[in-house]
């Protein structure tokens, strides 16, 4: 009946919130978010599996304190850090978690969080390259995305 | 009291707002390749929706959230269309 | 500009406040834009403006539609997730294209590419 139950009800809150909380927007709403989700189901097959949800908190206080202290670091670099022993560079790194959706959550982590740009997976060599605007310590990004996002990503896509 | 805050902040940000889609129109127009081009509009964009909240900040009215929600959404599908046609465009010459 | 509603006064301050602080983000991610030498370091620049830029107005404006008009207001919410899943995937896509233009030039700073993908 309802392949992706997430998907549906967000669509419906969605909805709701773009066009108030009445019980006519609540009907069209579910109508509409029921037959998008049969049209998801015949576009994409695979779907993705949580384990552990009560990890995704956890995810997202780490993700939210990060991209402030980022915030924060690559600001003083934009304004100040001009020479300094700044080097900016790529930086390529073995993952070793393989779903999709997994790949696709750390993609939008470490693009987002201003400093680190995520370029290209490889399939075969299953290795990212990244794009980081002060490579000082090449290991510490290494610890970085393998023990503080990976580590959690697979625990939650298990 | 607390009128006069709101209208001196939200002034102050649509002055700098302004002045950052400026700064990313310059780099539009000099940016030495397609890529940075692409890359000054997107900024452009994402500036110009910021604009439109902090306009609905400053008149009160929640009309301009719709508006900043179409511009996210137009400029999200043309910066795409732009960065796979630079792709497709050099893959086939 | 005669419609600003009266709301405490500390919500004006904190309206302040994150209207400054996204507003200045924005605008600092600009300069770095234009200062920063090469395309791959420019990649980063916009991010500030996509991460707490969105996130610091955003926050104001909910505050300040919450106090004035005595009721929740979520629009940003949506704003603001929307434009955090879509500013990564614009810039992968554009990071990509531009790996692939300087690697068909055969340009020396850009490392080359370890295999051949196999599809797309």
């Amino acid at each position: 009946m309802l392949p992706y139950p997430l998907l549906t009800a967000s669509l419906i809150l969605m909805w709701l919130l773009l066009s108030g909380f009445t019980p006519g927007q609540f009907i069209l709403g579910t109508l509409v978010a029921v037959f998008a989700s049969w049209a998801m189901a015949s576009l994409r097959p695979d779907k993705p599996k949580i384990r552990k949800w009560h990890l995704i908190p956890k995810l997202v206080a780490i993700v939210f304190f990060d991209i402030i202290r980022s915030n924060i670091a690559v600001a003083g670099v934009l304004l100040f850090g001009r020479g300094k022993g700044r080097r900016p560079g790529f930086l390529t790194i073995p993952l070793e978690i393989e779903d999709r959706t997994a790949l696709a959550v750390l993609a939008i982590i470490l693009t987002s969080t201003p400093g680190s740009a995520w370029l290209e997976y490889d399939q075969h060599d299953r290795t990212v390259l990244l794009h980081v605007l002060d490579l000082l310590d090449k290991n510490e990004w290494i610890d970085l995305v393998k023990n503080r996002y990976e580590k959690l990503l697979m625990e939650i896509f298990a | 009291m607390s009128a006069i805050i709101i209208f001196t902040a939200v002034s102050i940000a649509q002055l700098m707002i302004g002045a950052a889609m400026a700064i990313a129109s310059l780099r539009m127009f000099r940016g030495p390749r397609a890529q940075d081009r692409i890359i000054g509009l997107d900024t452009l964009y994402v500036s110009a929706m910021l604009l439109l909240v902090t306009f609905g900040i400053g008149t009160g009215r929640v009309v301009y959230f719709e508006a900043a929600l179409v511009i996210g959404m137009l400029g999200f599908v043309s910066t795409v269309a732009l960065a796979k046609f630079l792709m497709r465009g050099e893959v086939i010459e | 500009m005669g419609l600003v509603v009266d709301i405490p006064l500390w919500g004006a301050i904190a309206v302040a406040f994150f209207l400054i602080v996204g507003a200045s983000l924005t605008l600092i991610g600009a300069i770095g834009f234009l200062r920063l030498p090469t395309f791959y370091e420019r990649i980063h620049a916009p991010t500030l403006g996509t991460s707490w830029g969105i996130g610091g107005i955003m926050l104001a404006s909910m505050i300040y539609f919450t106090l004035s008009t005595q009721r929740f207001v979520l629009h940003e919410i949506l704003i603001g997730i929307f434009v955090t899943v879509t500013t990564p995937v614009t810039l992968m896509l554009l990071a990509r294209a531009a790996l692939h233009r300087d690697r068909a030039e055969g340009n020396p700073d850009v490392p080359g590419k370890a295999h051949e993908e196999d599809g797309d």
